[in-house]
């Protein structure tokens, strides 16, 4: 177990600015997970508590231990590679207590800790087994055995189950956030795929171009995103924006799109005359003839128990999720109506979402 | 017509059999998915069909003409592959231009000029063509490799999980995009993927694969709402389907034979628990933002469905359950009752 702090850290590579003053507290035992498009800078950030690089600027702390010097080797910390490489003329229980040997434990003691390491990931009828013979997720158990037989202070994780299927990397998102909870660990996960940190995350920190948007419950960051990054990176399919121009005031309730009141949540702020996206998710949307938002069906996505239909308004393009026995015809003029206590209004040039009854406090973390 | 058919093939590798007895036939400007775990066959089959591998048995048919003899490069066929190759020294223009440029085709520089600026702009990669491979995003690349396939104009493209290796979200999009070009083009496509949300909205027809055989073909909708067998069904759906035994809902709920019984999570109804009906047990919620899945205890066996939002349930709570038009299947895990729809394979 570990507390684990990044303090105002930045990564400079040559004229490249990879990682541009993240913070962030990873607590005692929690599940934290990065979540960015690739080259947003979180593996950077990753092998800055790792120790693999060196940060340009800030801080790094272990237990309060501040290791930012440190070298990785130097550092409880253990490091779970995107593709796990096992030693291919290795058993299973060699490839385990490779970690052991290297650092001349005691045979009796690398026997015990290989043993009940197994046991913990249900490994331990394999162990005499070559892993060449291993089915993909055995393999993958091994490969975390082989990263938590120490016993470190913290696991971090780079995409560990990006090379799997997915119905694969959904049952092992389970295990591991399982196996976590069992050892007491405290882990950094890192990802791009939003479901994964959504199903395992105590926290997501989500960034962008070097910077931390927004950290938070994943809950939190559905419902409330800070910004239109965070909204649009966010879901399957993503929240859709309208595209409005209006003024504001304090204590506003409603917005006016293309002549039509759309009721909202209270909006704590004055803007004066600019230009704002208002923004729905997919399941906040539905179709009722009476309703004055008019739009376009533009296409139906088949998806089983739902279907996402895309429409058209004038003031862009809306998503909808229905249930797939309602039936929806390409072509067709529908009536939009949108969850008040649901939507979000952002800055449609800053990105950021305006303070409200729904975003309160607006910053998180 | 048909622009590809497959006629009873098989084949083996060693002791393992990675296709078996397997046809298809894939109408011109088709998009068919083959949907399957890892080692099912799908990318044995792709092979076969493009001449990389020859089959044991059976015949394969390109544009009416049997091609089971012909090299690869005799074959009228583009293929996609799941890692992309590019050649790193040259721009995207050139990666774009070089399948047009082979000796065996020569084409006029001016045709192939417009043909790569054509397919650039499908694939909006029109502002990178004087870069260098490598200096593409991982989509730009994909998206290049994709192009590379479409400068051509071949009976059939072969794609073996192009889109896996990229974001998810950029995943999303391509989806959509790939979709949009094969109609705009007409194409003939054949898709294999293990993911199930890419055969369900792209696909024409999908075709279901299990250890080297073709289990059903049909439409997203007749597979998932018809499925002919347990497998099937348990390949579509998000949360999956829930399984359970027969006499989990007494003898007399269900016709005989049936063995278990397939619960999509729209035939199951959630009620107060003084409604009657079989009673199960709230283990835990979980969000996931979109949807809430709610994991419910009954007796022994563990039921996955989604939650209304407007319905506040927690961990504990005791709730009756109804079911509506559940699927049936026997003890060798085919669908009872089964309304032919769908073909069987």
């Amino acid at each position: 177990m570990a507390e684990i702090k990044v303090e105002q850290v930045t990564k400079t590579f040559e004229t490249f600015a990879a990682v541009k003053g993240v913070s962030f507290t990873v607590d005692h035992g929690s599940f934290f997970v990065i979540l960015g498009p690739s080259g947003c800078g979180k593996t950077t950030t990753l092998r800055m508590i790792a120790g693999l690089e060196l940060p340009t600027s800030g801080r790094i702390r272990l237990d309060g231990e501040d290791v930012t010097g440190l070298r990785a080797s130097a550092r409880d910390i253990a490091f779970v590679f995107q593709l796990f490489a096992l030693y291919p003329h290795m058993n299973v229980r060699q490839n385990i207590g490779f970690p052991l040997r290297c650092q001349n434990f005691p045979r009796a003691e690398i026997r015990r800790s290989v043993e009940e390491t197994a046991k913990l990931l249900r490994i331990d009828h394999l162990l005499e087994r070559r892993v060449g013979g291993l089915s993909g997720g055995d393999r993958q158990r091994v490969a975390l055995g082989r990263a938590i037989v120490r016993r470190p202070k913290a696991f971090l994780m780079d995409e560990p189950l990006g090379a799997l299927d997915s119905e694969f990397r959904r049952l092992m998102c389970g295990e591991l956030r399982e196996l976590h909870d069992r050892i007491d660990a405290t882990s950094i996960y890192i990802t791009h795929d939003q479901l994964e940190a959504m199903a395992m995350a105590d926290r997501i920190a989500i960034m962008n171009q070097g910077l931390v948007e927004q950290i938070g419950t994943p809950q939190a960051i559905y419902d409330r995103p800070n910004t239109m990054f965070v909204a649009d990176f966010i879901g399957a399919p993503p929240m859709s924006f309208l595209d409005v121009r209006a003024s504001l005031s304090r204590g506003a309730r409603s917005i006016e799109i293309d002549g039509v009141p759309v009721e909202m949540p209270e909006v704590f702020e004055d803007r004066a005359e600019g230009r704002f996206a208002l923004g729905v998710r997919p399941e906040n949307v539905s179709f009722i003839d009476s309703s004055q938002l008019r739009g376009r069906v533009i296409g139906a996505e088949y998806l089983g128990t739902t279907q996402i239909v895309t429409v058209t308004t004038a003031n862009g393009q809306i998503k909808a999720r229905l249930p797939s026995a309602n039936t929806v015809r390409v072509g067709e003029q529908v009536g939009l109506a949108l969850r008040p206590d649901r939507l979000s209004l952002f800055d449609a040039s800053s990105g950021q979402a305006l303070s409200s009854a729904l975003h309160a406090g607006g910053r998180h973390g | 017509m048909a622009d590809v058919a497959l006629v009873q093939v098989g084949k083996s590798f060693g002791a393992v059999e990675a296709v078996r007895d397997f046809s298809l036939s894939i109408a011109d400007g088709e998009f068919v998915v083959l949907l399957g775990p890892t080692g099912a066959g799908k990318t044995t089959t792709l092979r076969l069909i493009a001449g990389l591998e020859r089959p044991d048995r059976g015949n394969v048919v390109i544009k009416g003409r049997d091609v089971t003899e012909e090299a690869p490069a005799e074959r009228d066929v583009a293929f996609v592959f799941q890692q992309y190759s590019l050649y790193p020294h040259l721009t995207v223009y050139d990666n774009l231009a070089f399948p047009l440029r082979s000796p065996a085709r020569r084409m006029n520089e001016s045709v192939i000029r417009r043909r790569v600026q054509q397919v650039a702009e499908l694939l909006h990669i029109e502002y990178k063509l004087d870069n260098r491979a490598t200096a593409l995003s991982g989509g730009e690349m994909q998206r290049v490799a994709i192009g590379r396939a479409l400068v051509r104009e071949p009976a059939v493209y072969l794609m073996d999980e192009p889109l896996s290796s990229l974001d998810a979200k950029l995943r999303a999009e391509l989806r959509l995009e790939l979709k949009r070009i094969q109609r705009e083009l007409g194409t003939t496509i054949l898709y294999v993927t293990h993911d199930q949300i890419e055969a369900m909205t792209m696909a024409d027809r999908i075709g279901v694969m299990n250890e080297g055989a073709l289990i059903q073909l049909g439409t997203p909708r007749e597979i998932y709402e018809r499925p002919n067998s347990a497998y099937v069904a348990s390949r579509l759906g998000t949360p999956g389907i829930n399984l359970i035994p027969a006499e989990l809902l007494g003898s007399d709920a269900v016709p005989p034979n049936v063995r278990t019984v397939g619960l999509r999570t729209e035939h199951i109804r959630i009620s107060s628990a003084d409604r009657s009906g079989p009673i199960a047990q709230v283990h835990w919620v979980e969000h996931l933002g979109d949807q809430n899945h709610v994991h419910l205890r009954l007796a022994t066996h563990s039921l996955v469905t989604l939650a209304d939002p407007v319905q506040e349930l927690k961990a504990g709570d005791q709730v009756s359950l109804e079911f509506t038009e559940p699927l049936y299947f026997d003890s060798a895990g085919n669908r009872v009752g089964s309304d032919g729809a769908g073909v069987r394979a």
